[in-house]
């Protein structure tokens, strides 16, 4: 175990060199999210009521517990490190030491992402503050405790994916538009763009059968209280699923590339 | 360079011009080349692209099942102002994006002083290095989700409607690159400039919102200082009739005053400049 302990001292070590980088992702990123959020206000200027179910203030703690949700769980470099580890013959000596390359990547994302949200907590919390007035509280103790716990379960789905993803790499020469793909796919059925639940019931039936609403929508649901009863605990239950079934995949797919992997330049 | 660029210390400027055209003819068939040797990749990338278009789209469906207007724009309105921030966003990312990019990565391993040597404008040849292929196909998916807009909305332009928008949709592209230019020789500095420069892609979004859904500070900070909502909304409201030439003028202004802070600038970093391998 103590092994793991220094991987993520290292982690924090390496990550924190790019607090700067993290700074401005962060402070950038929340110039379309504040567009976003006018872009709403306006719309509902314009309409009596609530839209789908949403008042303004729902609608805007929607997006600010997106942006939570995503700093605290969203894969930013690993993929390209996992994919660029396996293209210059770099985990060949993951194959020589007594180290889990899973693991060991699983550490780095912990501490990548404890990083990213230490850095963001001034610029996100006052972004928060300034809408203060439009921001939510959680649906009840039970809806925090059970979205903090689908949090983490989104934290290793979307790190197992990502590995997954990254792991093609052994086959294919090119993975970043793949690794694009995935991530558009991500952004529009995951939740990023727009509450799932605003969609016709059709589609979102039809999402709701895949990985990606348990990526970012699932655990936001639950804490504005869109997602309660039978559904949240069915829904968790399906998360679990996810998470097993690609951590699974994961390693499958990890010992298949590794039978194929032939060592370029390592 | 190819011998047929002989190099005369003292150009007047027809010659320059002609040297430069010379030069930009032998980097579009490089690029050719580069991206024909990687075929399946161009194509992916242009998949990658379409499927973001896409995803902007149809936010804006969604949004219209819900509303019937934002602020004083209707659904086909907005579907052509996505299209034509696309088509802008393209064009640039054809000609300049992947170049204002690199310039980090030139300064950091020291190439740019091979560049320096050469005898040309050194600018130039970093805007122009590279033409991304891709980026006019896309381009095109982008023009004809506005033509098809256009026939929901019953539009006809003109002649000289498409033109002035042609224009417009220039001058848009400069002011694009000059901004992103200016945040790249940022790496003169900070040789981490990366998240900048990734920062002003982000502010790229803002682009396809229509201008009216904002106000106050934002609406002010976005329009005079970061044109941002002019740079889209100007050439599409010409297309719908509903042009300001206050607005027009303020937009080709902003590209002068953008393109000259930006030239400024980088002068200024050239004469800082210490590179990198001393």
């Amino acid at each position: 175990m103590q092994k793991y302990w220094h991987v993520i001292k290292i982690g924090l070590a390496n990550t924190l060199v790019y607090r700067f980088n993290f700074f401005f992702r962060v402070a950038f990123s929340l110039i379309p999210l504040l567009a976003t959020i006018y872009l709403w206000r306006t719309i509902y200027r314009g309409q009596t009521g609530p839209v789908a179910g949403y008042s303004l203030a729902g609608m805007i703690s929607y997006y600010l517990m997106v942006t939570i949700v995503d700093t605290l769980t969203a894969v930013t470099e690993d993929d390209w490190q996992i994919a660029a580890d396996i293209k210059d013959g770099n985990i060949s000596q993951f194959l020589l030491k007594p180290i889990n390359y899973l693991a060991y990547r699983l550490c780095l994302f912990f501490s990548g992402r404890l990083i990213f949200t230490v850095v963001s907590l001034v610029p996100v919390a006052l972004f928060i503050f300034c809408w203060r007035r439009y921001f939510v509280g959680p649906d009840g103790g039970l809806a925090l405790g059970c979205f903090l716990l689908s949090t983490f379960l989104t934290g290793l789905l979307q790190f197992f994916m990502s590995f997954t993803m990254a792991l093609l790499a052994f086959w294919l020469l090119e993975v970043s538009t793949l690794i694009f793909m995935v991530f558009a796919l991500e952004y529009i059925a995951g939740g990023h763009l727009f509450p799932l639940n605003i969609l016709p019931p059709v589609l979102a039936r039809v999402l709701s059968y895949t990985p990606f609403p348990y990526q970012l929508y699932f655990p936001v649901g639950i804490y504005l209280g869109q997602v309660k009863g039978p559904a949240l605990w069915q829904g968790l239950l399906i998360q679990s699923g996810w998470v097993l079934f690609f951590f699974v995949l994961a390693r499958v797919v990890w010992r298949r590339g590794i039978r194929k992997y032939s060592a370029v330049g390592g | 360079m190819t011998p047929m660029l002989n190099p005369n210390p003292n150009p007047n400027f027809p010659e320059r011009l002609r040297r430069h055209a010379a030069i930009y003819l032998a980097l579009w068939r490089n690029s050719v080349v580069r991206e024909m040797s990687f075929k399946s990749n161009f194509l992916l990338w242009i998949v990658v692209e379409l499927l973001w278009f896409g995803l902007q789209l149809s936010f804006i469906g969604v949004i219209y099942l819900h509303t019937d207007h934002i602020a004083s724009w209707s659904k086909w309105q907005v579907v052509m102002l996505v299209g034509a921030s696309h088509f802008i966003q393209q064009i640039f990312q054809a000609f300049f994006l992947t170049n204002c990019v690199q310039l980090s990565e030139l300064i950091r391993t020291g190439r740019l002083d091979f560049m320096l040597l050469l005898p040309m404008n050194t600018r130039f040849l970093i805007s122009l290095r590279q033409v991304d292929l891709g980026g006019f196909v896309n381009a095109a998916s982008a023009l004809a989700v506005m033509g098809y807009a256009a026939r929901q909305l019953h539009l006809v332009p003109d002649a000289a409607q498409i033109a002035g928008f042609l224009m417009l949709c220039v001058a848009g592209i400069l002011i694009h690159y000059s901004l992103m230019f200016l945040l790249a020789s940022v790496a003169f500095w900070t040789v981490r400039a990366q998240g900048i420069v990734w920062g002003y892609y982000s502010l790229f979004n803002i682009a396809r919102n229509p201008d009216s859904a904002f106000q106050g500070f934002f609406r002010a900070f976005f329009t005079f200082a970061i044109p941002m909502l002019l740079v889209a909304n100007v050439p599409v409201k010409l297309l719908l009739n509903l042009g300001s030439p206050r607005e027009m003028l303020w937009l080709l202004g902003m590209v002068v005053v953008c393109f000259v802070i930006s030239e400024l600038f980088w002068r200024f970093s050239m004469r800082h400049y210490a590179s990198a391998s001393a």
